[in-house]
């Protein structure tokens, strides 16, 4: 299991191994996604069809062919992203809600310098159009970041906001400057130069993936190999320990949400230049960013676990559409699958109670005093 | 073609499409105000409606009769809301990633039993809708009568539960235990408040209400349901209760402000406002919160519990 070798040392200075609270972390998230899929099983024995087929038909739209698997990865890779942003922002006690428009952002600024620019190799143009919509997505973090840091504002709601800020503004953009000359709302293609390479041949899968890749791995060491993470989770668990640990909360949240905020961007990005090649005029949200926050959930808000939970959540939408297509399952069961595993993990203290009051029953559990929520 | 701004036709457009806008933003925003004046966030007021929008145009649907079809949309609201009062004030979970949850929920929820029920994707074929209700005299009035003598009954029952929830809020025992338990959870308790009954009963209210504002979309405003229909209202009725300081009149006066934002962007052909970008009109409500929270347009903050679940003392 990835988590094995996660050994941190925990603001009190203890040394964590893999314990049986760790086991129990692992395990919730396990139950979560078993009981969602048993009831999805039920929900189409309901509309009088068989489980097995639908399920069936899921995997093969998934994994059936290397086109499937290629397909299934294209939708896993914004997942990561989104879902490592909004892990990020958890881990310093923050809820990046607004993961949906750093991701707009992210995706016309990129698709922006996609276009614009002209004349310049790939090994620069691609870059700088990857980061600009990272970019994009940092700043578009760091307002609420700011206003949280330096007058109390909570996050939650300006970063509500302004996923509709960033919807009426993306479609201001594209409907006026950044409009292509035609009948159709959308910007012009991004330049050859700017696209991700195409990684597996006779399939759309893009480099993007790699990145995502990438940014699991930087997301992991940033919090848990530098200062600054440590510092970032240690805001996280108990900003007043922190503060009087000399530990500059304001600055390390603002930090912490344009580093989320950049991943969110990224995510834009990597769908801008990599499978969209232009900005699209949005009718809507499109959801990578709320399936963000239902990823780092499921995830634990850990980067390993953010990756598996996007797997599994970039299958399950991929697959779908096969089983609404094949099985005649109407594919917003996935939905309803997913909004299940989130009140699961959300309501994590229902398993957890039942795990404990067997745990006290087999073993001579020592109480380290309750770790509970705060009451006050 | 030039407008002609003495036209009076064009502001009985524009009260009529204000009001249109602001009730379904009313009812959800009170339901935010009950929730939240107890302590307990709910950004599940989208889900909620949409799920009340559905059933209660499922219910209209098979009886034919609209009356019951709104009744169904208040009890799933509750029903709905009820979920969330458990998970957040039993179980103590994070009442942001509940409220996340029940809002995939029913987006979820919906578009499958859309197809489950009609074998139709988008929209649910008509279904009986609620009849208007005329203003007996003031009906009559020129000018005033067109604009406000004839709406569909929510627009009214939303008026009518302002001046109530203020009442309750503000002149009643029950009103000040909800601020108490929003404001100093332990405080209430210590002189015997039940902290978790409040919260629930507020919670469930709010469902109720939001699940009225449902109703209002799918058998008031449209005699249909349509995938996603809320559109993003229920989180403009957080940003209304905010704007309006967490107080029914202040949430009424905000909810009116941005249906008449909303107003100005529909009519912005007719009124000759091209200058102005609609897009600019239709984040007006977003900006606007923003600037209150941060404190530039009258500082509004928030009940002092509220979000923190409250443990019992023992």
């Amino acid at each position: 299991m990835a988590n094995t070798d996660n050994k941190f040392k925990n603001p009190s200075g203890h040394t964590l191994s893999l314990s049986r609270e760790q086991a129990v972390e692992l395990f919730i998230p396990v139950v979560a996604v078993l009981i969602a899929l048993v009831l999805g099983a039920l929900l189409i024995l309901f509309i009088g069809k068989s489980p097995l087929t639908a399920y069936g038909a899921l995997l093969k739209g998934s994994f059936g062919s290397k086109r499937d698997i290629a397909e299934t990865l294209i939708n896993v890779t914004p997942l990561i992203f989104t879902g490592l942003s909004v892990a990020f922002s958890f881990k310093c006690g923050l809820f990046n809600i607004g993961a949906e428009g750093q991701f707009i952002m992210g995706q016309i600024v990129a698709a922006w310098i996609g276009f614009s620019l002209t004349g310049l190799p790939t090994v620069i143009h691609m870059p700088l159009a990857f980061l600009a919509g990272a970019l994009a997505g940092a700043l578009w973090a760091a307002l609420p970041g700011y206003l949280k840091a330096k007058l109390g504002v909570h996050e939650v709601i300006n970063t509500i906001m302004m996923n509709y800020i960033a919807l009426y503004f993306s479609h201001y953009l594209v409907m006026g400057a950044l409009k292509e000359p035609g009948p159709i709302p959308q910007t012009p293609p991004v330049v050859e130069a700017a696209r991700l390479w195409r990684i597996l041949p006779g399939t759309r899968l893009h480099f993007g993936l790699i990145l995502a890749l990438g940014a699991v791995w930087l997301v992991y060491y940033l919090l848990f190999k530098t200062t600054l993470g440590y510092e970032i989770r240690a805001v996280g668990i108990n900003p007043h320990a922190a503060r009087y640990g000399g530990i500059n909360v304001s600055r390390d949240i603002i930090i912490a949400m344009s580093i989320s905020g950049a991943l969110s961007g990224a995510a834009g990005a990597v769908q801008a230049l990599g499978v969209q090649f232009r900005f699209l005029d949005l009718f809507g949200f499109v959801g990578y960013g709320f399936d963000g926050i239902a990823v780092a959930l499921l995830g634990r808000n850990h980067p390993f676990g953010v990756l598996i939970a996007a797997t599994l959540f970039g299958t399950l939408a991929r697959g779908a559409i096969t089983m609404q297509s094949i099985a005649k399952i109407p594919k917003q069961i996935i939905g309803i699958i997913q909004a299940t595993i989130v009140i699961i993990v959300a309501a994590d203290e229902v398993l957890r109670r039942i795990l404990k009051s067997k745990s006290v029953a087999t073993q001579d559990v020592v109480e380290a005093g309750e770790v509970g929520s705060d009451g006050d | 073609m030039e407008t002609n701004l003495a036209d009076v036709t064009i502001y009985i457009a524009l009260v009529v499409s204000t009001l249109r806008m602001a009730t379904p933003l009313i009812l959800a925003g009170l339901g935010g105000v009950f929730s939240e004046r107890s302590g307990v966030v709910n950004i599940a007021l989208e889900g909620i409606m949409l799920i009340a929008a559905f059933m209660g145009m499922l219910i209209s649907h098979f009886t034919r009769a609209p009356w019951l079809g709104v009744l169904a949309a208040v009890a799933s609201g509750a029903a709905i809301a009820a979920l969330h009062a458990v998970v957040c004030i039993k179980y103590k979970s994070n009442q942001v990633v509940s409220g996340t949850a029940i809002n995939l929920f029913s987006v979820g929820f919906t578009g499958f039993m859309l197809r489950k029920v009609f074998e139709h994707a988008g929209q649910s074929p008509p279904v009986p809708k609620v009849a208007d209700w005329t203003i007996p005299l003031i009906e009559k009035i020129p000018v005033i009568g067109a604009m406000i003598g004839k709406h569909t009954p929510f627009v009214y029952l939303s008026l009518i539960a302002v001046i109530i929830s203020n009442f309750v809020l503000f002149k009643t025992k029950l009103g000040l235990r909800i601020r108490a338990v929003g404001e100093h959870p332990k405080a209430a308790e210590t002189v015997g408040v039940d902290v978790f009954a409040i919260r629930y009963l507020c919670v469930l209210l709010s469902g109720a209400l939001a699940g009225l504002a449902g109703a209002s979309l799918s058998l008031g405003f449209l005699s249909q349901f349509r995938e996603n229909m809320t559109g993003g209202r229920g989180f403009i009725a957080l940003a209304a209760m905010i704007f309006g300081k967490w107080t029914p009149y202040g949430t009424l006066r905000a909810c009116l402000l941005f249906g008449f934002a909303d107003a100005l962007q529909i009519l912005s052909q007719t009124l000759g406002l091209t200058f102005i970008p609609t897009d600019f009109l239709l984040m007006a409500p977003y900006i606007l919160t923003m600037a209150a929270l941060a404190g530039i347009i009258g500082r509004s903050v928030p009940p002092a519990a509220s979000g923190i679940p409250y443990e019992r003392q023992k």
